[in-house]
Parts: structure tokens; C-alpha cells; sequence
């Protein structure tokens, strides 16, 4: 009886110092978003997807020894509040003790985490926030600020080439169909960091392009009514509305230009017109609105396809550029199996000098540790809705784009 | 430019009319400062959609039952967080404003952050003087108009009316009179209440519904019931369509700081304010009373 007890001790003891162990082989990866919105959702997704691939493959190869993948989510709150996203990342710093950390939405908000991440040296690979800041901070001060590489979108100056180089094409198709030399574009851009160098670059790039500018309109970033704006922009007589919009105004802007039967076409940067649900929650009405993406079934990279139909199948929903976590986490899987270990600095190397080819881009990185921009790798892709599905139609040499349309008139 | 600020104000003028008939009630008559008051109104469109959108009633069954059940759960929110610090005019009012960040909270749980939009019960426009007006925001307007007559009828022609303005002038008396002042409380936050709900099912299509839907209007509502004189209707309607021009004016002549036009009309109402400290229409209102 007496080494039956005994027996069963070693067992409940080998098994317990089996979990530890167990523990141990764990790669902990912060996921920070506004997990009660879509953009933290996305975050969440593209994550749980990667970890799941990753971890029934056997984990991670570090130096011969297989560890898993362990998420921990983190809800930043970033949208209501900056200061619960810099609480959320001392958080899983601290308490949690995370070896990485991925995601960020809001420009605001991720300047602040980079300094708390900085801090700390976590390697942070940004997903979702496209302030130049964010890399002009590793160019300054490279030993501070070297852990941060940026992963999706590209920096605002270039995402504005992205738009430009779309804008042109729209351009030539209005110049063709309407019969004029100077298409007119009104630039309705929310009051926000993040808008600022994209419209001075309109501003300053449009006219040169042979377009008319016939005024800029900045509502706030919270508004939900922008029927004064669109007035005036009709008025103006506008064939395109250049928008940059990443709050609910993106979807009173589709909704109203489609209640008003406006003429003019929109373009530009509209994040809630990037989400599956912008059709519904325009009520139908957001007819030819066209937004810069990252996700469609589109020959982006070889793994696009598969990876939007699997996200589809398993969350009954496209995927949103926040949903690049799972490239975050695929670019850490890369460069730790490459260099057999976790140690941040020596990953930071490892990326600086890899070409990662994503879901969403085919990425490489500068001196800034931002995105190098190219057409076809790193600029992503446009999008339009059209009787409630959203069609690809640029970069035009990709498989699988379609026409770009433009109200009757 | 000038026929399209005409238009533009004066549609958006009836939005925020419609919002603030019901605010002006409560707050201006009543005097009971109910700051979940456009919470409620969040309430109504998260009714109005699920009723409508998920369960595919029709927009009236939809509306009707909207602001029966908002309106019966202020009634149970009055008895349950107001009516017990009624007396305390600052514990009325940081009990309210916990009441809304529950709503905001509960609603954040149940449907995410996302943004759901309304189908509207109108569709298309029409152009008048050369500006395309949605004929949901006509319908707008004449429910605004229709509610500011209905508001007006039943304060100043029925013994109900007679009642609330009565306690809203003096507790005390009212008491002694033998007024039951805590019915008539109640009957106040159900009345204004179910005006919430109404603007929450018909302007709710015009815009986004979201779980924060509730702040920028009560700035706005403030804004207009104090512009206006506390306790005038007419100074609320008034003050909504002043709102709705200086904003309307504000995108027009200041394209590129559309994002101040919220700021420049709480500016002309501290103006206001500051010429005429009992806002437009206020004098006239302690006369009447």
C-alpha cells in the first residue's frame, strides 16, 4: 500500500514537473487591439490562425528544441482610450511576461506603447498603425528604438504613394468616360494625426497631376453626420472625394453620398469600408466606394487565396489588415527557426535583413524598420463595392482585379 | 452656397430639434437632470435595429415596440436610480451618468464596437433649390414638428401638464397641494423618455448606431435646452435650427475646419449666454409660469 502511495507521488510529481516543463517550451505573444472592435477582432483572428497552424505543425524550431505558441490577449482599448493601451501593454510586459509583442491600431495610442515596449527591449512588430513616427523614432535613436519594426499597413507617406498611383488610374478612366482634361476632387479628410501629411500630400501632388482640388473638408473623426460637408462638396461639383477616414465617418460618408445620389465618386483610405459589415451598416447605399485593402482573393503573394478562404470558412468573415498578425507571427516563426533563438536583438538582425513573403505583402524592411514600398508587394491592394460585394480592382496586372466603376450620370 | 446652407440648417436644425424636444421636457421643465436621457435614445436604435434588421418585423411594429419597451424601462430605471435621490439634484445626476455608461457598457458587450446602420423608412431624395434633401430627413422634420405640437398640447392643455409644470416650478407646494409629486415625476422621465425613444427610431437611420452614440447629442441637447432658456419648447426649436445653421455656416465658409463646427455653436451659445444668461426664450417661460 505504503509504495503504491509512494509510487503515485512520483507520477503526480513527474507529471506536474512535466507541465512546467511543458510551460516553458512556450513562445508568449502579446496580441494588443481594441479587442470589442473589429480592428481588435482582425488582431485576434489573424493570430489565433498563425498559433493554431504553427502549433499543430510541432511549434516553433528554436535551436533544435520545438516550442508552442502561447497568445495572450490584450484588450488596449485604444480607441475609447490611450492610456489603456500603454495599462494593457505594461500589463503583459510585467504580470503576464510575454516575449513579444504584436498589433496596435491607433496611431495615438501605439506611440505610446512603442516607448513602454522600448522600455522594456520586446521585439513589437506594429499592426495596424501607419504614423511616420512610428520609424522616424528608429532612424533617431536606433539603440532605444531598434525593437520596432512596422508589419502592416506601409507609413502614411506611403500609403499616399499607393493612393496617388490609384488615383491616377481613376483619373485617366474619368478623363476618358467624362470627356474632361481635369477631373475635380474634393479632399474629405477626418481631423486626425494620422490625415496630415496625406492631405498636405494632396494638397501639393494633385495639382501636379493635372487635377483640380476644389476644397478640403475635415470633419472630426467621431462625426456621424456629414451632410453639410457632402452639400458643399456637390456643390463643388466634385468628380472624385478623396477620403481619408478611419472612423464612423467612413460610413456616413458612403452611406449619405449614396442617399444623396451624388455623381462623384469616392476614393481614398476608408477603414470601416474595409470591413465586411460597411455594406450593412451603410444600409446598401455605400454604391462605388472604393477603399485601399490588404485582403482579397487576389494572386497578392501565393498564400492570399488560401489564407482569405481559410479565414472566411473559419470566421464566416473577409479578413481586415489588422488580421496581418498572422504574417507578424509567421515573420517571427521565419527569423527565430533562422537564427535558433529568441533573443531579441539578435531576431532584430535577422529582420532587418530578411524578405518575408506574407499573406499580405511580400515585406522587406528599410533603415526605419518600415515596410520598403513596392506595387505588388508591400502598396496592398483597391477595392469597391459594387451591389454589395467588394470587387478588387487595383494594382490592374494582378490576377483576378476587376473594373473599376463610377455612378451614371 | 446660400440656398444650400438655408437647406442644410434647416434639416439639420429638425434633426436636432427632434433630439432635443424630449431633453428640453426633462431638463428644462421637469428640472430633473437626466443625462442618460440620449443613452436611452442609443437604447432605441439598438432596439429599433435588432427589431428591425435581426428579426425582420416591419418598421412600424418594429418603432412602436421600440419605444413601448425603452420607454417602460425608464419607468423600472426611475423607481429602481432616480426616484430614491430625487431630492439630490447632483446624486440625480452622477446616478444618471453611471445609468449611461452601464447602457454604453452593456451595449459594448452585447454588440461589439461595431457600427450597425438602419435601413431608412423613406427612401430616396428630392432636390429643392438645387440641393438633395434624403426624405428620411424630410420625415424628420415633420415628426419633430409633430412632437413639438404634441409636447406643447399636453403641457399646456391637459391637468397632466398642468401638474408637471406645477412640481417642476415647486416641489414642495405642488406636494401640499396634494399633487402625488413622485407620479408625476415618473410620468415626466416616461414621457420625455418615449421622445428619446422616437428620435432614436426615426433619426437613428441617418446616422451610425454605435455603443457611444449617446455623447455627442448630449452635448449638443445641453447646448440647445440652455440656448434656447430652460423649460422653453419654442426656445428649443429655436436653438436646435440656430445650431443646425452655425454648423451648417461653419462647413460652408470654413471648408477645411468642418471638424470645429460642434465648437463654434457651443461658442455662439456661450455668447448667448453671456448677453442673456437665461438663454432666449427663458424670461418669457417664468412669466408664463
Amino acid at each position: 500500500m505504503l509504495r503504491t502511495i509512494i509510487a503515485a507521488h512520483f507520477v503526480a510529481l513527474a507529471a506536474f514537473g512535466f507541465s512546467l516543463g511543458a510551460q516553458a517550451q512556450t513562445i508568449k505573444i502579446a496580441i494588443l487591439g481594441p479587442m470589442a472592435f473589429v480592428q481588435g477582432e482582425n488582431h485576434w483572428a489573424g493570430a489565433e490562425m498563425a498559433r493554431d497552424e504553427i502549433n499543430k505543425a510541432g511549434g516553433i524550431n528554436v535551436g533544435g528544441k520545438r516550442m508552442r505558441i502561447e497568445l495572450v490577449r490584450a484588450d488596449t482599448n485604444e480607441i475609447a482610450s490611450v492610456p489603456d493601451a500603454t495599462n494593457a501593454i505594461e500589463r503583459v510586459i510585467t504580470r503576464d511576461k510575454v516575449d513579444f509583442l504584436i498589433g496596435g491600431f491607433r496611431s495615438e495610442a501605439v506611440l505610446a506603447m512603442q516607448e513602454v515596449a522600448m522600455d522594456y527591449k520586446k521585439l513589437f512588430l506594429g499592426v495596424g498603425a501607419a504614423h511616420s513616427k512610428l520609424g522616424l523614432n528608429v532612424e533617431q535613436n536606433y539603440e532605444r528604438y531598434k525593437y520596432w519594426f512596422r508589419v502592416a499597413p506601409t507609413k502614411d507617406v506611403d500609403l499616399a504613394r499607393t493612393l496617388f498611383a490609384v488615383m491616377n488610374s481613376i483619373g485617366q478612366q474619368i478623363r476618358t468616360e467624362l470627356k474632361t482634361d481635369s477631373p475635380k476632387v474634393a479632399i474629405l479628410a477626418e481631423k486626425a494625426v494620422w490625415t496630415e501629411a496625406l492631405v498636405a500630400a494632396a494638397q501639393k501632388n494633385l495639382p501636379a497631376m493635372k487635377m483640380e482640388v476644389v476644397g478640403t473638408w475635415q470633419p472630426s473623426a467621431t462625426a456621424t453626420d456629414v451632410t453639410a460637408e457632402l452639400s458643399a462638396i456637390d456643390r463643388a461639383g466634385a468628380h472624385i472625394v478623396f477620403t481619408m477616414l478611419s472612423g464612423p465617418v467612413g460610413i456616413s460618408v458612403g452611406r449619405q453620398m449614396g442617399e444623396r445620389n451624388m455623381k462623384a465618386v469616392a476614393w481614398g483610405i476608408n477603414v470601416e469600408g474595409q470591413k465586411e459589415e460597411f455594406w450593412q451598416a451603410a444600409a446598401g447605399k455605400a454604391q462605388f466606394v472604393s477603399t485601399l485593402d490588404t485582403y482579397s482573393e487576389v494572386e497578392m503573394t501565393p498564400k492570399t487565396i488560401p489564407f482569405v478562404r481559410a479565414f472566411k470558412e473559419r470566421f464566416k468573415k473577409s479578413p481586415t489588415y489588422t488580421a496581418a498578425t498572422y504574417d507578424a507571427i509567421m515573420l517571427l516563426k521565419a527569423v527565430i527557426e533562422q537564427e535558433g533563438t529568441t533573443n531579441a536583438d539578435k531576431l532584430v538582425a535577422a529582420i532587418e535583413k530578411i524578405e518575408h513573403v506574407g499573406t499580405g505583402s511580400t515585406a522587406s524592411w528599410d533603415k526605419r524598420h518600415d515596410l520598403n514600398w513596392a506595387v505588388g508587394k508591400t502598396a496592398g491592394i483597391a477595392v469597391q463595392w459594387q451591389d454589395g460585394k467588394k470587387v478588387p480592382f487595383w494594382p490592374p496586372n494582378v490576377k483576378g482585379m476587376q473594373p473599376f466603376k463610377m455612378p451614371a450620370r | 452656397m446660400l440656398q444650400d446652407i438655408l437647406v442644410t440648417g434647416l434639416v439639420n436644425g429638425g434633426v436636432y430639434a427632434l433630439l432635443a424636444i424630449g431633453f428640453s421636457l426633462i431638463f428644462g421643465v421637469a428640472r430633473i437632470v437626466n443625462i442618460a436621457h440620449t443613452a436611452f435614445y442609443m437604447l432605441a436604435a439598438y432596439c429599433f435595429y435588432t427589431l428591425l434588421v435581426k428579426t425582420g418585423l416591419g418598421f412600424f411594429l418594429s418603432g412602436v415596440i421600440s419605444v413601448a419597451a425603452v420607454t417602460l424601462f425608464s419607468v423600472v430605471c426611475y423607481r429602481l436610480v432616480i426616484e430614491p435621490v430625487r431630492e439630490h439634484e447632483a446624486a440625480v445626476l452622477i446616478a444618471t451618468i453611471a445609468l449611461a455608461l452601464v447602457f454604453q457598457e452593456l451595449m459594448l458587450y452585447t454588440f461589439g464596437g461595431h457600427f450597425l446602420g438602419i435601413p431608412s423608412t423613406l427612401e430616396g431624395s428630392m432636390r429643392f433649390l438645387g440641393v438633395s434633401i434624403p426624405y428620411q430627413r424630410l420625415l424628420i422634420l415633420v415628426v419633430a414638428g409633430a412632437m413639438l405640437v404634441l409636447v406643447w398640447f399636453l403641457l399646456y392643455r391637459t391637468r397632466l401638464g398642468l401638474a408637471i409644470r406645477a412640481t417642476a416650478n415647486d416641489l414642495e407646494v405642488a406636494n401640499l397641494m396634494g399633487m402625488n409629486v413622485h407620479r408625476v415625476a415618473m410620468a415626466t422621465v416616461a414621457i420625455s423618455v418615449s421622445l428619446a425613444a422616437v428620435a432614436g427610431v426615426v433619426v437613428a437611420p441617418v446616422f451610425v448606431v454605435d455603443p457611444f452614440m449617446w455623447l455627442a447629442p448630449l452635448v449638443t441637447m445641453l447646448a440647445i435646452v440652455v440656448l434656447g432658456g430652460l423649460g422653453s419648447l419654442k426656445g428649443s426649436l429655436i436653438g436646435a435650427l440656430i445650431i443646425g445653421y452655425v454648423e451648417a455656416i461653419t462647413v460652408f465658409a470654413v471648408p477645411a475646419g468642418a471638424y470645429l463646427k460642434g465648437a463654434v455653436a457651443l461658442l455662439i451659445m456661450v455668447i448667448v449666454l453671456l448677453a442673456r444668461p437665461e438663454g432666449l426664450f427663458g424670461v418669457a417661460f417664468e412669466e408664463e409660469r
